[in-house]
């Protein structure tokens, strides 16, 4: 057989503390002579040397700590193969406070065994861990009744945990394949059927592991792939701009159109690039690859690249997911964390708590105004700037998430839904504003008549000499007797801005300050300049918001625009510096900034 | 796609996910077939480039071929290649083949404790100079804040609860009862100031997979893996003194295919062969949480 074409499947093993997990995997392997020479007796020895009884489980729980605490702390991985193909089984901890780490086992899944004790019955990790399971979207569950042997195999105890264990996963909408009654410490219906059970009809656990199914609908599914970064490697003359990223879904073909959301920038795909590879005229989901395109785009990483001719994701701010909580601090209302969305970042904020929901039963916590380690919630969430994604139901790697809180993924969550909304955090926040401002008693009107101007936000963007330009023009403007100001980010960033980092997740702060300094500039009746090396229109668009009131004039040197919320209109062209600044103080008289001419 | 696609896939965009977050950013080359793979595999991330400085840290024990190997492919290749080591130690003699310490503490001296300075700076790096083929003093003495390591889950017990991205402390210490939850592709990579994460790419990979990719790829690797006649070769690349060869009849990459799949070794583990596992417990979680790759 060729083994390159081996099917490989990843299979997690969950359920509460001490319901015999480790052992289950342990016993599977022996059985199944899965192990490495010579392991067996080497943890049968160091079991001797100790003076313990040997178990199975210990065969997996191969660092010390475990062993003392007789628990598994972490997800490990092990190896073992069928006739019909290879398996990682991952060993998922059970202890609630490990929590995190059975998440992250078992998100790398695709079946789940869950391992009840038949004897204790189900407990609080098996329901939670149910829970997760389904929310993960783990396609394909088994439930083990465990430890059979110390209920003398008896097939009510089996059919009492059948039947609630059942109905628990009912409402959660989960229909596993199957339950099975095993012995794990036995081998009772693990690679073998038993003979102890002859009540029980089904196949041993064996038998199902080989029968879970590769689910791969995603070939099928629109094409999304998230641009992870954009190349321009220069070393040997190499001058290909690639688009890289992994196919999330679909499929693909050079020559095809191509839409990038939240953006919706537009271009044709040129090439697939590769390294030691045969060209390639079409590729599809799964692939690890780069696209150069017909158009130099400047795209952000985190767009999402999609064919034209397909359904597209959402582009929006608001979202309703579910999410459950693993980090230390609960999760706050509107503080700001960092969501991690396929290959973007963004900020992100909690606006709404629909449910806390108690995942060990399922009950709804009505008026939990946070969310508590380790409990699940159906909750709103906001961007600062738009995101693409789809629901869950519709592609699942985009509608999924984590949240990021200080330097620690604290919460994942999945996209239920997208909430349309004409309201805002800054909005709100702007409106709330303008209720407090507390004006004195000259107007505007008297400021303009001493300055012989009305005021103005000037930001001046792109190239490597927007700060240059920017300070030319408030030289020019002070020259002929204008109340100008300059002031530059780096100006910033030590004072007003030493309590924030230039992180991305703070850039959104950075952007806020400088339009909340410009709505104070504008509103003394200055003409406040400012130059951004990087700045989106969402970012235009925060500053737009937060200048009002007043207004602002947008100079961009790498477009060659100028322009404000109504129009735009092309700049010369000319690198000149007198010809920009001429052109800039050209567009103030024409929008009548200056009230007296003595430019 | 099939199964070496998968691994090739899954690593390339760990590779990729490293170089966007990092600013100062390595990959440990071992010189071994696993970090070779490793290196190759960022030349299928970054399009035949290799954009991130390649960390050797040479013992002086190791076999001469492989320090011929590593300088060639970094010329071939035009790496950017750096090396460190003890050399406090070396100059002492501090070394198990000096029969002064035993094998663990050599590791911790020639390998744990070079690696430890190495990767924050402050012992000297050396850096090859491609215009003369020399290494010379390297002016960068900034910490690496990822460190790209080709560890893999299979090869014993501690690395098979290792994380696709994994925090170490300011001493380099792996804390393995805390590790940061990951989340489908979703991996840590924010850290406080003074920590790094190690980053491993090749996780998922078995030593049998390394070998078939490395014949679907044609990967150059040292000739010491293969049996050149005396019916031996090494199956795991390390300091000679402390490295045995296996007895094997495999002479080129589908032998090696062969051995591994249905022969001898199918059931025997891959670093039998060195002895500081043996001394460790067979756990190496003593030097691995102490910073050993």
């Amino acid at each position: 057989m060729n083994q390159n074409t081996r099917e490989q499947m990843n299979i997690v093993v969950v359920g509460h503390v001490d319901h015999g997990k480790s052992t289950v995997i342990g016993r599977l392997l022996a059985d199944t002579d899965s192990l490495p020479k010579g392991k067996l007796d080497q943890v049968k020895a160091t079991c001797e040397r100790n003076a313990r009884p040997f178990e199975y489980a210990f065969l997996l729980d191969a660092l010390k700590d475990e062993q003392a605490q007789g628990i598994t702390i972490d997800t490990a991985r092990c190896f073992f193969k069928t006739k019909k193909r290879d398996y990682i089984i991952i060993d998922a901890p059970g202890h609630i406070e490990f929590l995190k780490n059975m998440v992250s086992g078992a998100a790398r899944a695709e079946a789940a065994l869950l391992v009840i004790d038949a004897h204790e019955g189900i407990q609080e990790n098996s329901k939670r861990h149910g829970y997760l399971i389904s929310m993960l979207g783990i396609p394909q569950l088994v439930v083990l009744v465990n430890k059979m042997d110390l209920v003398n195999y008896d097939k009510s105890v089996f059919d009492s945990v059948t039947s609630q264990y059942g109905s628990f996963l009912k409402n959660l909408g989960v229909t596993p394949i199957s339950f099975i009654p095993i012995s794990a410490r036995n081998g009772e219906n693990l690679a073998f059927r038993s003979e102890k059970m002859n009540w029980y009809s089904g196949g041993s656990v064996l038998e199902h592991i080989d029968g879970f199914t590769k689910r791969d609908e995603d070939h099928l599914k629109p094409f999304r792939m998230p641009v992870q970064d954009v190349y321009k490697f220069t070393a040997h003359n190499d001058d290909r701009r690639i688009f890289a990223g992994t196919i999330e879904t679909g499929q693909i073909s050079v020559g095809e159109k191509v839409i990038f959301l939240p953006s919706g920038k537009k271009s044709t795909i040129t090439s697939i690039e590769g390294f030691n590879q045969k060209p390639k005229q079409t590729i599809g989901n799964g692939y690890a690859t780069g696209f150069t395109l017909k158009d130099e785009l400047y795209l952000k990483r985190g767009e999402v690249m999609c064919r034209e001719d397909e359904r597209l994701p959402y582009s929006g701010t608001r979202f309703k997911a579910n999410i459950f909580w693993m980090g230390r601090n609960p999760m706050l209302l509107n503080k700001k964390y960092k969501l991690k969305i396929t290959a973007a970042r963004e900020s992100v904020r909690l606006v709404e708590i629909v449910t806390n929901i108690d995942a060990s039963d399922l009950s709804s916590i009505n008026g939990k105004q946070q969310i508590d380690r380790h409990d699940v919630a159906e909750c709103i969430l906001e961007t600062t700037k738009p995101i693409a994604f789809d629901t869950i139901d519709d592609i699942q790697s985009l509608g999924r998430f984590v949240i990021v809180d200080g330097y620690d993924i604290a919460g994942g969550g999945i996209i239920t839904s997208v909430v349309e909304t004409d309201t805002s955090i800054i909005t709100d926040a702007i409106k709330q504003r303008e209720i407090n401002w507390d004006t004195g008693f000259v107007t505007e009107k008297d400021r303009s008549a001493l300055f012989g101007h009305k005021s103005k936000f000037i930001i001046i963007t792109g190239g490597v000499n927007a700060d240059i330009v920017a300070k030319a023009l408030e030289s020019k403007l002070i020259k002929s007797k204008k109340a100008a100001y300059y002031i530059g980010p780096a100006s910033l960033k030590d004072g007003l801005d030493s309590d924030i980092s230039d992180d991305y997740i703070d850039r959104e702060e950075i952007i806020r300050r400088i339009g909340e300094l410009a709505r104070i500039m504008t509103d003394a009746g200055l003409l406040f300049i400012t130059a951004l090396s990087i700045a989106d229109e969402y970012d235009f668009d925060v500053l737009s918001k937060l200048t009002r009131p007043y207004e602002f004039l947008h100079v961009s040197l790498d477009n060659n625009i100028i322009k404000d919320n109504n129009h735009k209109r092309l700049l010369s062209g000319s690198h000149d510096l007198e010809v920009i600044i001429e052109s800039i103080v050209e567009e103030l008289q024409q929008k009548e900034v200056f009230t007296d001419f003595s430019i | 796609m099939d199964h070496l696609e998968k691994l090739e896939s899954k690593s390339v965009y760990i590779l990729r996910e490293a170089y966007r977050e990092f600013k100062n950013l390595c990959i440990l080359w071992s010189i071994g077939k696993d970090s070779t793979v490793l290196l190759w595999l960022a030349r299928k991330a970054f399009f035949g480039h290799v954009p991130i400085p390649l960390v050797h840290i040479d013992t002086q024990y190791k076999i001469p071929e492989m320090i011929d190997y590593r300088d060639n492919l970094a010329r071939e290749w035009n790496l950017n290649m750096v090396y460190g080591q003890n050399k406090e130690a070396l100059e002492q003699k501090l070394t198990f083949h000096d029969g002064k310490v035993d094998r663990l503490t050599c590791c911790k001296n020639l390998k744990t404790l070079a690696l430890k300075h190495t990767l924050a700076g402050d012992w000297p790096r050396y850096r090859m100079n491609h215009t003369t083929g020399q290494y010379e003093i390297d002016t960068n003495k900034e910490p690496y804040t990822g460190v790209i390591a080709g560890v893999r889950a299979d090869e014993e017990g501690s690395r098979s609860k290792e994380r696709y991205f994994s925090p170490r402390d300011k001493e380099n210490e792996w804390d393995v009862a805390d590790q940061p939850p990951e989340l489908w592709n979703q991996f840590k990579t924010n850290f406080a100031p003074g920590t790094h994460l190690r980053i491993h790419p090749l996780l998922d990979w078995t030593e049998l997979n390394i070998w078939e990719y490395i014949e679907r790829e044609n990967i150059p690797t040292v000739s010491l893996y293969y049996n050149q006649g005396d019916g031996k070769r090494y199956r795991s690349l390390g300091c000679w003194p402390c490295t045995k060869p296996v007895e094997s009849n495999s002479r080129t990459v589908k032998e090696i295919i062969v051995e591994l799949r249905s022969g001898k070794f199918s059931n025997i583990a891959e670093r039998s062969g060195r002895e500081q596992d043996k001394e460790d417990g067979g756990g190496l979680e003593t030097l691995r949480k102490d910073g050993y790759m």
